[in-house]
């Protein structure tokens, strides 16, 4: 039991449970007395062998993750079950969004194919327990970076793909006169369970002397059903969750967002601990990201910025002679293209999915880059 | 010795446990071994720190500020509320519908066979979806609330009712209302053995009525009338004042008692049709009519086969009230979910899971045995 095991506490128990009940039912039987030797024997052999089963189960997942992805043959993301612009199954039944467009940027940064990955739809309660579990391998879904997360659960992020902040929404048609969340007092608000969205909601009542009755909801369809069908007078998520929202209501120019912002809610996909390799390479992938934005290489360019003279972008893209930045991460060399052929950069991304392209129609506000006074700070590969 | 199959059984018996305690022992300790490494925090503290987040239904104080550990009562107490209402409520709906599929009334039959066949047959979880978004959900909206009498209000945020303020001086109707129910037991011991003795009978339902009502009555005009009603008011929002049962309360029990009830109707026909006939013809024989016939000598009988499934049911009940996650109705398992999430504590939250769900279930268990026991066959 030397070396590092995965902890998959739902197999282990399945496991465990079949093998207890196997014995159990052998020793409740009967048996005729004559043949109780051969019966105790038969039911040691079981328990060995059950045993020994357990033994080379419990030691088979012991490499790092980017050896088990590698073996595996794709990549296994953890996303939203269904939050439009951020991850979503379209009318085809393919994944998209821009949570979803990140797990293809690291698989087309492992593997050069931005397909080799499966989704894992999770609801805001699973959501840590399918990482922790290692049932995916990265988890990409609208999930806030908090200390708590960070130390406690044991995960690491990798960045932040989307600055957020928590807003109210309400029906203007049914609630006429209501332009602020200060209004609210005594409202019923629905809410997603298990998310820091729920703590923000208490400490802003709270805060601001406020009643309020949360409906809480373990699945994000749940409470979009039930504040479209009433049951509540306002909804509360992130804000770009809002505007996705209000596009599955019935009707929804009857909803308006209201202008206050209550939190900060850096989105962004995080990793188990203990993996530093692994952690690298996500990470990387991000800043890649935004590098390629920043120095304008984009999906359709990309073979052509190859043959740059620019010392920054050889050396982004890889051309540069001698070069180890993709072997030192455990790559290849042309990851970055990679990762530009498969997604764009993260403008191209962010348009595509929540921006001015989109449905949502998001403007980039403070997750434009630093150059155009944003968040958004690549780290320099070099 | 090594020869004598009896001690070569035990010895090999010891081995067997020995090596499952060793392999539980192993899986405990590598579990902790690798929660250790993978950085995440183990161990039940984390019950002492700060919710952060609130809870909608509650039987007991909290706020955002009470603790984790506060919380999960909560949500045990709210799946106690639930399971209980949900029992008293079945055995009632239970009983008339068993009793009703044995009619001589054919409307009666068919309605109690139709309903047992429809609630029999649908999952519990459609039963609550049903409930939740099929009727409350399709109640008018605050604004145009149903008005019920009693100043009582229908909408789709449930169901707002008046509520009793207690003012100090009202332990005196509490205190009528125990001492009449003290009475009342009394009498009905008295009456029944001076019946055994002289045959005399004596009215004592209207006694006892007289006594449990009357006595806090007269409590209440003592006390100089210390009660006053809050009715609910219309609010910006919601009705305020008064009481509020939620409709996710409601779908949940009313889906519960009505899909627990159906089994329970079976059993309870099951248990009068496995009274021989001829208990029916004996008390027909002595002269009684035939509904003291049915109190007197089929239903004592019946209970006895009617008590040991109806625990079964009662135990289902209460272990599928953890449906009530799909709602948004706050019991232990919703609540636990939540607490599970913040803290990422899986492996202790699923173990108080276990730890509550199996504590209700043994005590439900035990009363029944209890009452089973008390109800039993008497050698006399």
């Amino acid at each position: 039991m030397g070396e590092r095991l995965r902890v998959d506490l739902d197999a282990m128990f399945r496991k465990w449970a079949g093998t207890v009940s196997r014995v159990r039912k052998k020793k409740s039987g009967y048996v005729p007395n004559n043949r109780k030797g051969f019966w105790v024997m038969k039911q040691l052999a079981l328990g060995i062998l059950s045993a020994a089963a357990l033994g080379v189960f419990a030691t088979a997942a012991s490499a790092g993750t980017l050896e088990d992805v590698k073996a595996k043959g794709f990549l296994q993301c953890g996303v939203n079950t269904g939050l439009a612009g951020f991850s979503a199954p379209n009318d085809k039944g393919d994944w998209t969004g821009l949570d979803v467009d990140f797990c293809r940027a690291v698989a087309a940064a492992v593997f050069g194919d931005g397909t080799k990955v499966k989704f894992t739809g999770l609801s805001a309660k699973d959501r840590f327990t399918a990482l922790q579990s290692g049932e995916v391998d990265i988890l990409s879904r609208n999930t806030t970076w908090t200390v708590n997360r960070d130390t406690a659960l044991g995960l690491n992020f990798a960045g932040v793909t989307y600055y957020d902040g928590q807003g109210f929404m309400i029906n203007a048609k049914k609630l006429p006169g209501v332009n602020s969340a200060l209004q609210l007092s005594g409202a019923a608000v629905c809410v997603q369970a298990g998310t820091t969205t729920e703590l923000n909601l208490a400490d802003y009542f709270k805060a601001n002397k406020m009643e309020y009755n949360p409906v809480v909801f373990e699945k994000f369809e749940e409470a979009n059903a039930a504040y479209d069908a009433g049951r509540c007078d306002a909804y509360t998520t992130d804000q770009s969750g809002l505007y996705a929202v209000r596009l599955q209501m019935s009707a929804p120019d009857d909803h308006v967002v209201l202008p206050e912002i209550i939190s900060k809610e850096p989105l962004g996909p995080s990793v188990r601990q203990g993996d530093d390799k692994w952690f690298d390479i996500v990470k990387w992938t991000y800043y890649a990201l935004l590098n390629t934005e920043e120095a304008g290489v984009t999906q359709a360019n990309v073979d052509e910025m190859k043959n740059s003279d620019n010392p920054d972008i050889k050396r982004l893209l890889g051309t540069e002679a001698e070069t180890k930045i993709g072997t030192d991460l455990g790559l290849s060399n042309d990851w970055v293209v990679n990762i530009v052929k498969a997604t764009g950069n993260y403008g191209e991304i962010f348009e595509r999915n929540v921006g001015t392209g989109s449905p949502l129609k998001i403007s980039r506000g403070i997750n434009a880059l630093w150059t155009k006074g944003g968040l958004q700070y690549g780290m320099p590969i070099r | 010795m090594i020869y004598d199959p009896r001690v070569r059984g035990i010895v090999f018996q010891i081995i067997l446990v020995a090596l499952l305690a060793a392999g539980i022992w192993w899986i405990v300790d590598n579990t902790i071994e690798n929660l250790r490494r993978s950085n995440i925090t183990t161990g039940f503290a984390f019950l002492r720190g700060r919710a952060g987040f609130d809870i909608s239904d509650r039987l007991i104080e909290y706020s955002s500020d009470s603790s984790y550990g506060r919380a999960l009562i909560v949500g045990v107490l709210n799946t106690a509320a639930v399971a209980a209402a949900g029992i008293v409520t079945a055995t009632i709906l239970g009983f008339l519908v068993g009793v009703g599929r044995l009619s001589n009334n054919w409307l009666i039959r068919k309605l109690a066979t139709a309903y047992v066949e429809l609630f029999r047959n649908i999952p519990p979880l459609l039963v609550i979806l049903f409930w939740y978004q099929g009727v409350l959900a399709l109640l008018p909206s605050v604004r145009d609330s149903v008005s019920l009498p009693l100043g009582s209000y229908l909408n789709n945020r449930g169901f707002y009712l008046p509520r009793f303020v207690w003012e100090p001086g009202s332990w005196l109707i509490f205190a009528g209302f125990v001492v009449g129910l003290a009475l009342s037991w009394y009498l009905a011991r008295r009456a029944r053995m001076r019946q055994m003795a002289t045959g005399q009978q004596f009215p004592v339902l209207l006694t006892s009525i007289a006594l449990v009502v009357g006595l806090p009555l007269l409590g209440f005009l003592a006390a100089g009338m210390p009660v006053s009603v809050d009715f609910p008011q219309k609010g910006t929002f919601n009705l305020t004042g008064g009481m509020n049962v939620k409709p996710e309360f409601l779908s949940l029990y009313l889906a519960l008692s009505f899909y627990t009830a159906a089994f329970i109707a079976e059993i309870v026909r099951a248990g009068i049709m496995g009274v021989p006939r001829g208990q029916t013809e004996a008390y027909s024989a002595l002269g009684l009519r035939s509904n003291l016939g049915l109190r007197l000598v089929v239903i004592p009988q019946a209970m006895r086969i009617i008590i040991p499934p109806l625990t079964s049911q009662y135990l289902n009940l209460t272990k599928n009230s953890s449906l009530a996650v799909a709602i948004g109705y706050p019991d232990l398992y919703a609540i636990g979910g939540t607490i599970l999430n913040q803290t990422g504590q899986a492996i202790e939250v699923v173990v108080i899971f276990m730890v509550v769900y199996l504590s209700i279930s043994i005590l439900t268990s035990l009363l029944m045995n209890w009452f089973n026991t008390k109800m039993a066959l008497k050698e006399r």
